[in-house]
């Protein structure tokens, strides 16, 4: 979050004795420490929240629409779906790598692991451009050329709705920690954070797994409905 | 002015150092200035409300212009006036000093929350400057998605935007109550304002999100034509409803207890003594916070829910009314006996205690399955809603504004003409919406601008009465405005009160205390005090 990641050159002489990263409002680092990561977990919690209210439409429609929600979950790309899903936690493991780079002082390894993950969320984003081309070529975008066979026509357009209001609002999330994860890394290279003080890379480390955690959820919930009866 | 003391508004001057501040004091502040604009906005609304429906033709107004009216007094009072009112008003400014803090913890996501407020009102205000909005606040689909003409989309931004800056705000909130604590500090010690605040910010961080996904749903539904609660796909328009009072509902509570909190502050320190049962007045505000969340479908008893549902709904209604009891139980109780000091924040705490419990208690006939269906959508439940709000949080916002008002500036204003504008408040207040159960409960529905002619009579008392209240909040203006360049000064403490906020000079110093304070007493040690007062 923006104080936590902000660059302070610290309050002049009354805290000339201070370590340059603890704000005047607070009295140790410690506690600065601890404030940043309740204030990003509380923040994950609305995050939770957030997503929650498209989770409890995605819920009740699937329970009045079992069907519609089988045939079109058939229409993604399972194979494009599990490659991203293996690609966004694999971005994960070197976010943690670079948490605990961070943590152990190696300056250099934190620059690289936040580059290999945002290579990883760059890989995520280029696959997710190529499924949503493949739905608006197939005319799966709901709206008024939304085509789909069948008479669960309706209720599939529903779907494809949750679909991409879910999708989209964690595709939006991992640009956001794109630029977040630019900023840290930035001031990685610029050899701001040590063993004593890297509460931003921990935070922005929370919040890029949060994010994994949602697609953890919407892949098996979009993209395996009724698979299983489908390979049979 | 050499002999001016350093405060917090005079060790900058520049237009900058405001728009710039990362202050908690200053932020409050620049709160009070936009509340304030916005509460104007709204009141000229619903002025203009009230003097259409002194007669029964639609005379003054067109039906699309009457809807609008009423739409917009809404969206501007519960989104820019109720919600922001007490905790980004008084709760920025309060919450560091009685904490023993320097600030909150993040000064600028609080300067963030700010700005971020300030830009959803634009947006809001744009929309009703370039058409306006007329779904009624709710925003109900599939009015708003599909059939309405105007605004909806402009004002859902505004109000999704708006969102994210209750959401900072509570969540910088409760991260300072629980790692800015002074030493000595214990949540058993701390004033009833913090742990009011806290539920508060609670029902912030777990209600809010689900208001802004729910608008977002509605912006790509009727921007984009997706499908969500579309009900010519298999959708479900009641979806909607219940989305958008899981929030709204829970959101009462943001309005009213912080303003819970500021009157057991008022209350203890003008009865000159300790607060009856004070883990029972903490523990019910979180209550109310947690039992608010289970009670939103009462909102929804005619929308076709399930009887079975409705009767849980109905029940809880009834649970959620305990914690407001015990607070007006506790309340009165410390009144019981105490040497009552009847300066103005008094007055106007006593009047808030008195239109809540009407409030509260009609809340309960409108919580009754039966009953809800003869007065669902009247104005009976307009009449209920506005003593909860206007009689309970605007009231209860005002006993805190002229209790902190000497912190706050280091003045005092006119306690003859802040006694007068209670008074005056309180007439209007009852005069306009007395008369409102009656027309609810003879059968009046709320957003009709032609009624037969029957109802005049009351409701010419109604927007008398709205005319007295006008009045008296003008007069609160006035007053509390030249109390800036006449008024007395203050000095630190001019009530005599407990609380680490008073022992800090008025105005307070740029980073509130000379010396990091240290606590060893519980709060309202009042009957210990030597003073005498009267």
């Amino acid at each position: 979050m923006g104080d936590a990641v902000a660059v302070h050159g610290g309050h002049g002489d009354a805290h000339a004795h201070h370590h340059p990263d603890l704000q005047h409002h607070f009295d140790t680092l410690e506690q600065q420490h601890e404030a940043a990561t309740l204030g990003m977990w509380l923040f994950l919690i609305t995050e939770v929240l957030f997503f929650g209210g498209l989770f409890l439409a995605y819920m009740l429609y699937r329970v009045w629409y079992p069907v519609a929600w089988a045939e079109a979950s058939r229409e993604l790309d399972i194979v494009l779906g599990a490659f991203n899903t293996a690609v966004l936690i694999g971005s994960s493991l070197t976010m943690a790598l670079a948490v605990r780079a961070a943590q152990t002082g190696k300056q250099r390894a934190t620059v690289v692991w936040i580059l290999l993950t945002m290579t990883l969320g760059f890989v995520f984003l280029i696959v997710k451009y190529f499924e949503y081309k493949e739905k608006f070529e197939h005319h799966h975008v709901p709206g008024p050329n939304f085509v789909f066979e069948g008479p669960e026509a309706g209720p599939a357009q529903i779907y494809f709705s949750l679909y991409f209001l879910m999708t989209g609002l964690h595709a939006t999330h991992m640009i956001i920690g794109f630029f977040i994860m630019a900023v840290i890394a930035w001031m990685a290279h610029k050899k701001r954070f040590t063993p004593e003080w890297y509460t931003p890379v921990e935070i922005t480390g929370l919040y890029w797994h949060f994010v994994d955690i949602v697609w953890i959820f919407l892949f098996p919930l979009l993209y395996l409905v009724d698979r299983a009866g489908h390979f049979a | 002015m050499a002999s001016t003391p350093l405060t917090y508004l005079n060790h900058e001057h520049s237009v900058a150092s405001w728009l710039l501040t990362k202050d908690h004091k200053r932020i409050g502040v620049m709160y009070l200035v936009v509340v304030t604009l916005a509460f104007f906005l709204g009141g000229l609304f619903a002025t203009l409300i009230r003097l259409e429906l002194a007669t029964p033709a639609g005379d003054l107004l067109s039906n699309d212009d009457y809807n609008k009216m009423f739409t917009m007094h809404g969206v501007v009072m519960v989104f820019f006036v109720l919600i922001p009112a007490v905790p980004a008003i008084l709760g920025n400014f309060v919450l560091p000093l009685m904490l023993g803090a320097k600030d909150v913890a993040f000064p600028k996501i609080n300067l963030l929350s700010w700005y971020v407020f300030v830009i959803g009102f634009l947006f809001t205000v744009y929309a009703m400057v370039t058409g306006g909005v007329d779904t009624g606040w709710t925003f109900y689909t599939p009015y708003s998605s599909r059939a309405s003409n105007s605004n909806v989309m402009m004002t859902g931004i505004g109000v999704f935007i708006t969102g994210f800056s209750s959401i900072l705000t509570g969540l910088n909130f409760m991260v300072t109550i629980h790692r800015m604590r002074a030493p000595g500090l214990t949540w058993f010690r701390l004033p009833l304002f913090v742990w009011a605040v806290y539920a508060t910010s609670l029902v912030q961080i777990l209600g809010t999100p689900v208001i802004a996904i729910t608008v977002l749903a509605l912006a790509v539904e009727r921007g984009l034509h997706f499908g969500i609660f579309d009900a010519a796909l298999g959708g479900d328009p009641v979806l909607f409803q219940h989305m958008f009072w899981f929030y709204s509902h829970p959101a009462v509570y943001i309005m009213i207890l912080p303003p819970m909190g500021a009157i057991s502050e008022v209350i203890a320190c003008f009865s000159r003594k300790s607060i009856f049962g004070y883990s029972f007045v903490a523990f019910s505000s979180l209550a109310i916070a947690i039992f608010g969340f289970l009670v939103w479908a009462h909102h929804m008893f005619v929308s076709g829910i399930s009887v079975y549902s409705a009767l849980v709904f109905s029940f809880l209604t009834y649970a959620v009314a305990i914690p407001s009891a015990v607070k007006t139980f506790n309340w009165t109780a410390t009144m019981y006996k105490g040497a009552i000091w009847l300066k103005a924040p008094m007055i106007w705490a006593i009047s808030f205690l008195a239109l809540f419990l009407v409030g509260g208690l009609t809340g309960l006939i409108t919580a009754a399955l039966g009953v809800d269906v003869h007065i669902h959508d009247t104005y009976f439940v307009v009449a209920h809603f506005h003593f909860i709000m206007v009689g309970g949080a605007v009231m209860g916002f005002f006993a805190g504004l002229h209790f902190w008002w000497p912190k706050i500036t280091g003045r005092m204003y006119s306690e003859i003409w802040a006694k007068v504008a209670a008074i005056v408040v309180l007439a209007g207040f009852i005069l306009t919406f007395g008369p409102q159960f009656i027309l609810g409960y003879l059968g009046m529905p709320r957003r009709y601008h032609v009624y037969p002619d029957e109802f005049q009579v009351l409701n010419v008392l109604s927007s008398a009465g709205a005319s007295i209240l006008a009045v008296g909040y003008l007069i609160v203006g006035i007053y509390l405005m030249a109390s800036l360049f006449k008024g007395k000064h203050a000095g630190a403490n001019p009530w005599h009160a407990t609380g680490l906020e008073w022992t800090t000079q008025s105005p307070p110093l740029p980073h509130n205390f000379e010396v990091q304070p240290i606590v060893t007493r519980e709060a309202y040690e009042y009957s210990s005090q030597e003073v005498t007062v009267g």
